[in-house]
């Protein structure tokens, strides 16, 4: 089976950007993110990954077989990139099957697939079109055909959706994790969007400046964030993170925030966002900002002065100097 | 009764603020106008209306119909010009287009040096015509221009490149080829720039090789650049003459004479204006054909990003 192992690898530019000493399994036929912010090494990794960058140390293996110094053809791997990369002057069919001839697929088997391919994404009536007469999404779904025709058991995504209005998103996003699903592919997948890896991977690695900051499965990062900034990063909207004593940190989710009659921690509200199902109450305490939510529509003014409680079951103690979490901060569940 | 003459009057107003507009755009065109049909377009059908009478040497001219072309056609002069410019576009274009290609793929290249190569490359196309003629005039120059003087050093014994028939076409071509392929590079690198470097990952991860990509990508997505370039080629090897007065005059015996240079000849030389409006109409006539074939077919079979 094809499970990626990256063990300890680092790349860098002359010693700016790129990721230091970083290891982690993406296990055969699973749904693996990379998370994080621009700048933070997600890309680097995919591309070392795919071989279009060369590692400067540690070694990557696919299928247990060594890849570190083979060229992206010898991986066995396919490859969707932000930017699509379709070949303008050739049209959709053209563009699918391209690796196909490449490789010198005849031309019945290579119908035959196109055909199959052309289904399973949907584009059988345009297969005669170029890519500049097709909407966003539908070059999107070229892009993707032409990396599943290749049938590699290894699929990479560089922020494939980030091009696209957020209806069309939403709807690849269900398609590609049904599709990565149903050829059991293990799939690498890029993006800074949070919700996507979310919503889509069964591990997700959240990355920063580099690093490796927490690998974990969706629940993991959002239960358990082994640091402030994975809980900052995690949620929408993220965690309140408000100061504590003894050098610490304390972080609660906004849903588990509830306004209090009395005996609660003072706080004044700031402003109301109404989301339809829910409002986020944005509210100020000492100078620090904390988010509320509240299910339907809240009628608070600006300026009223409530009072927020939680249950300490709910609360997540960082360490302020580190960031890390501290152990055994949230209290039993 | 007030609606009745609001739209009696409507009409009225409208007509008059489109009379206006037009004036106003024809008053914007008038300069160009002027410019274009005083120095192209009346020089053109004076020229053709030429074309169609005696000389009228001392006396009056008159209408001979096609005379003039037919003389053409039995011109020997003539079919050897256009013979040699045919020869000379096929030597030249196909020639400097795949070496501006080479120079262009070379120095896309990331490497140490290139700016300087870029540079070299395009040097001699800011150098005056004039001035490479008369650079390569001394290369070509017999027993001790650089040439002879190289391959004299090698064993061989002199040769006037010039003055022989044989060899004069073959001097003259590699000359504009020199002059010009750096000035067509610059067009295909900026056409190179434009392709994204996604394109070549994407190959990379198909496992095309570096030719592959070349010939099923690379090629098809400068052909736009490629047309453009061929055509400008084409027309140049018509039109561009200057060297021919600085080393050969069109000889040794028309050997190395192009018609722009023969009409050139005719007119000044020869003082036979007509005859050179009969030879200059037919060279428009060849350029519009060209400049035709681009627009109508060309344009068609090829992919504009």
């Amino acid at each position: 089976m094809s499970e990626i192992v990256v063990n300890a690898v680092s790349k860098t530019w002359g010693g700016v950007g790129g990721v230091d000493n970083i290891s982690f399994k993406a296990d055969a036929g699973t749904f693996l993110v990379l998370l994080g912010p621009s700048g933070c090494g997600k890309s680097t990794t995919l591309r070392l990954i795919a071989g279009l960058e060369e590692v400067d140390s540690g070694t990557i293996t696919i299928g247990g077989r060594d890849v570190t110094h083979l060229s992206p053809a010898q991986r066995r791997i396919s490859m969707v990139f932000q930017s699509y990369a379709l070949f303008p002057h050739l049209n959709v069919a053209e563009n699918i099957v391209f690796g196909l001839r490449v490789r010198g697929v005849g031309r019945a088997e290579r119908d035959a697939r196109l055909k199959k391919v052309a289904d399973i994404v949907g584009l059988g009536h345009l297969l005669e079109r170029k890519p500049s007469q097709l909407s966003g999404g539908q070059r999107q779904r070229v892009a993707l055909g032409r990396a599943i025709i290749a049938e590699a058991p290894v699929c990479l995504m560089d922020e494939p959706l980030s091009n696209l209005d957020a209806k069309l998103r939403h709807e690849m996003r269900a398609e590609i994790r049904s599709l990565q699903q149903r050829l059991g592919m293990t799939m690498v997948y890029v993006t800074h969007d949070q919700t996507e890896a979310m919503t889509m991977a069964d591990r997700v690695i959240l990355m920063r400046d580099g690093h490796i900051e927490q690998n974990g499965a969706p629940h993991e990062l959002y239960n358990e964030p082994a640091s402030d900034f994975t809980a900052r990063f995690i949620g929408t909207p993220p965690m309140n993170i408000i100061s504590w004593q003894d050098d610490a940190m304390l972080g609660v989710r906004p849903e588990h925030i509830s306004i209090l009659e009395n005996d609660g921690i003072p706080a004044t509200v700031k402003a109301v966002e109404y989301l339809g199902a829910d409002s986020i109450i944005l509210c100020d305490v000492k100078g620090e900002t904390v988010s509320v939510r509240q299910t339907g529509y809240c009628a608070l003014p600006t300026g009223a002065q409530v009072a927020l409680g939680w249950q300490n079951s709910h609360i997540h103690l960082f360490d302020r100097d580190s960031g890390k979490r501290r152990a055994g901060s949230a209290l039993p569940r | 009764m007030v609606a009745t003459v609001m739209s009696a009057a409507e009409p009225k107003a409208a007509r008059r603020k489109a009379w206006l507009t037009n004036v106003n755009a024809w008053l914007l065109l008038l300069p160009a106008v002027v410019l274009l049909a005083t120095f192209t377009h009346y020089p053109i059908l004076a020229t053709l209306y030429h074309s169609f009478f005696s000389l009228g040497r001392g006396g009056a001219s008159h209408f001979v119909g096609l005379e003039n072309y037919i003389y053409m056609l039995d011109d020997d002069v003539f079919r050897q010009v256009l013979r040699n410019n045919i020869v000379f576009a096929l030597a030249t274009v196909p020639t400097s287009i795949a070496l501006a290609l080479l120079m262009a793929v070379w120095v896309d290249k990331k490497m140490a040096g290139r700016s300087f190569l870029r540079l070299a490359f395009f040097t001699p196309t800011v150098l005056p015509m004039i001035a490479v003629a008369n650079i390569w005039l001394f290369f070509y120059t017999p027993d001790y221009g650089l040439l002879d003087q190289f391959l004299k050093s090698l064993g061989f014994s002199g040769h006037n490149w010039l003055g022989d028939p044989s060899t004069v076409m073959s001097c003259l071509a590699v000359m504009v080829v020199w002059k010009e392929a750096g000035f067509f590079m610059i067009f295909y690198l900026a056409a190179l720039q434009t392709i994204p470097p996604e394109l070549k990952e994407a190959a990379a991860v198909e496992g095309a090789s570096r030719w592959y990509f070349f010939r099923r990508v690379t090629l098809p997505l400068l052909m736009p650049t490629t047309l453009f370039i061929s055509i400008n080629a084409l027309i140049n090897s018509f039109k561009l003459v200057d060297q021919l007065v600085i080393m050969t005059k069109g000889g040794p015996n028309n050997a190395s004479s192009l018609l722009l240079y023969y009409i050139y000849e005719v007119a000044f030389t020869f003082q036979d204006t007509t005859y050179a409006a009969t030879l200059t109409v037919t060279l428009i006539a060849i350029l519009a054909a060209v400049a035709l074939t681009k627009f109508v077919y060309l344009d068609r079979r090829i992919h504009y990003q």
